[in-house]
């Protein structure tokens, strides 16, 4: 049992992050010749031990196909698996785990909903989506658009990287079919008013999917009182396993669309003469599915849970407010991005010194941070930039080690400045 | 474990200097020949322009974005190739790209030496490639943006 160790006087819990540390093996380690800080976290979380032994467990003990033996370990296997999707809806607080559809990841998770609900769309119809997305919520819009002759319009964002909300309303209108946003921008940290944007969407009875690659281990989500239609998040941005991830999807729609992918599981019967689909959520589930990732993806939730939601965003918030006035600080140092409400993400530039090369003087320093352009070109381009230094946070990360991150720009800007 | 003196052979003073005050970083107004070459990994972005004359380098300038170590690679570049002719250019950007990859050992390649502190770190031989690649597609008349992360190196 890790998680909520001290508590405050007030009814406040603490995150006891120093023994939430130790269940993290790969923290325990010198990178070139320091102690590792590990501030990548946006790009992918690393795994506490529990995961990584329910993963070894399941393999050592319980592998076997899912849905298509009588024999003990496939009923484990299946059991695993179904243990996997019920943690995903308890999670997301869904009605039913009819409503949650295994992917490989977000990605996937959209690449799904794009080829599926792409299947109906016209030319003149339009996808909205924001000037924040990730380019796994651009490209997949871009690919329906050309198929369908559909339009992509894209909701600017201002100088402090915040959703132009008045640009919104505007755009959205009678020939939109689709709202598909971030929920938390991978390069800026802007928490989008997702309930706003959920709520007049569906005033103009259009769906919504909501990118929640960024939020998922951030805070608590609900999707029935968010009221999205679509809801997508990835196993490795929340302490679980890669190559496997979640699409939620709202029962009504997820009856209405076409299957994704074709093979085994997502069928009831095939003959030559024709094929009937399974029930949900299976019909979208083509294949042998990553039984280890629900596995692991199940044991990330629990020690999540066991942790509890509302501690660590406390926590990444308190990190994020330090970490942004002591950087911004620094001589030359431009914040980019500098929306009222932030999670977890600090992106800026140091004048005279491109982020690679920062990126590789505090990698000396044995200090993790990504530096390039976060796979959101658009962004980037808004800022005027090709790319950005950025530092993102998670609830086993402390106070010193923003420290170290603050030492090692100081080592980088006497190094390399002008 | 990666020691201080690997980080201090990437950014050797003589490195350092080119980029803190690149030579050559400017457009030439009508080159005859020119070739942009794009990093899509770090968004490195480096437009290179040559005044030749019967085959010789007479002048080569360029414009960039990107890292202390592609700045640096680019301004030795123009001052290398300046003054050679093309076959030689070419055998040039060869040889400093086998040297930068680590696949080559012999040869002086003068104060282009320093840019060899890459090969300790892969992720950032690119960097110091691709000025190279780009002289390459110029000299070879590509009319298109030459890239990191297609065909080879």
């Amino acid at each position: 049992m890790t998680g909520i160790g001290q508590h405050r006087t007030c009814q406040e819990p603490v995150l006891d992050v120093e023994r939430i540390r130790r269940d993290f093996p790969i923290l325990q380690q010198d990178i070139n010749g320091h102690p590792l800080v590990y501030l990548d976290n946006a790009a992918s979380y690393q795994r506490p031990r529990q995961v990584i032994e329910a993963i070894s467990h399941y393999y050592e003990r319980d592998h076997a196909n899912v849905h298509r033996g009588v024999h003990t370990l496939s009923h484990r296997a299946t059991e695993a698996q179904e243990r996997g999707r019920e943690a995903a809806r308890r999670l997301l607080n869904a009605r039913s785990t009819r409503e949650i559809i295994f992917t490989r990841g977000t990605t996937e998770a959209i690449n799904l909903v794009a080829a599926s609900l792409g299947q109906s769309l016209h030319p003149g119809d339009e996808i909205l989506i924001s000037h924040l997305e990730h380019h796994s919520n651009l490209v997949p819009w871009q690919l329906v658009c050309e198929r369908t002759g559909a339009r992509l319009v894209v909701v600017p964002i201002d100088e402090r990287g915040e959703l132009r909300l008045d640009e919104y309303h505007r755009l959205l209108g009678t020939r939109t079919r689709l709202v598909a946003m971030a929920h938390v921008s991978n390069a800026l940290g802007t928490v989008n008013p997702v309930e706003e944007i959920i709520a007049t969407a569906r005033a103009h009875r259009v769906p919504v999917l909501i990118d929640g690659a960024q939020a998922i281990a951030h805070q608590a989500v609900d999707v029935q009182a968010l009221a999205c239609d679509f809801y997508a998040f990835s196993g490795h941005k929340m302490c679980g396993p890669t190559g496997i991830g979640i699409l939620y999807g709202r029962e009504e729609w997820l009856e209405k669309l076409p299957p994704y992918q074709g093979g085994g599981d997502m069928i009831l019967s095939v003959s030559f003469s024709g094929t009937v689909y399974n029930d949900l959520p299976y019909r979208f589930e083509a294949g042998t599915p990553h039984v280890a990732g629900a596995v692991g993806l199940a044991a990330a939730i629990e020690y999540l849970e066991d942790l509890g939601l509302a501690g660590i965003e406390r926590h990444e918030t308190r990190l994020l407010a330090y970490a942004t006035e002591a950087i911004a600080a620094l001589p030359g140092v431009r914040i980019i991005g500098e929306a009222r409400r932030k999670a977890g993400v600090l992106s800026f530039t140091i004048e005279g010194i491109h982020p690679h090369d920062l990126g590789t003087v505090l990698d000396h320093q044995g200090v993790a941070i990504r530096t390039g352009h976060h796979c959101a070109m658009p962004v980037m381009e808004h800022f005027g930039l090709a790319g950005t230094a950025r530092a993102s946070f998670a609830f086993y990360n402390t106070v010193a080690e923003i420290d170290r991150l603050v030492a090692g720009i100081g080592t980088a800007m006497r190094m390399l400045g002008a | 474990m990666m020691a201080e003196t690997d980080l201090g052979r990437l950014y050797q003073d003589i490195v350092l200097r080119h980029s803190r005050s690149p030579h050559n970083q400017h457009c030439l107004p009508a080159p005859d020949a020119r070739a942009e070459g794009h990093n899509p990994l770090c968004g490195d972005r480096i437009t290179l322009y040559l005044q030749l004359d019967d085959g010789t380098i007479r002048e080569a300038a360029f414009e960039a974005v990107g890292c202390a170590i592609a700045l640096a690679s680019a301004s030795m570049l123009t001052d290398a190739v300046t003054g050679s002719r093309r076959d030689q250019a070419l055998a040039l950007a060869a040889a400093v790209q086998a040297r930068l990859s680590g696949d080559d050992t012999g040869g002086d390649l003068g104060e282009i030496e320093a840019l060899s502190g890459v090969r300790a770190y892969p992720m950032r031989v690119r960097c110091a490639t691709l000025p190279w690649r780009t002289l390459e597609a110029a000299l070879r008349g590509a009319h298109r943006t030459v890239s990191t992360e297609t065909d080879g190196r």
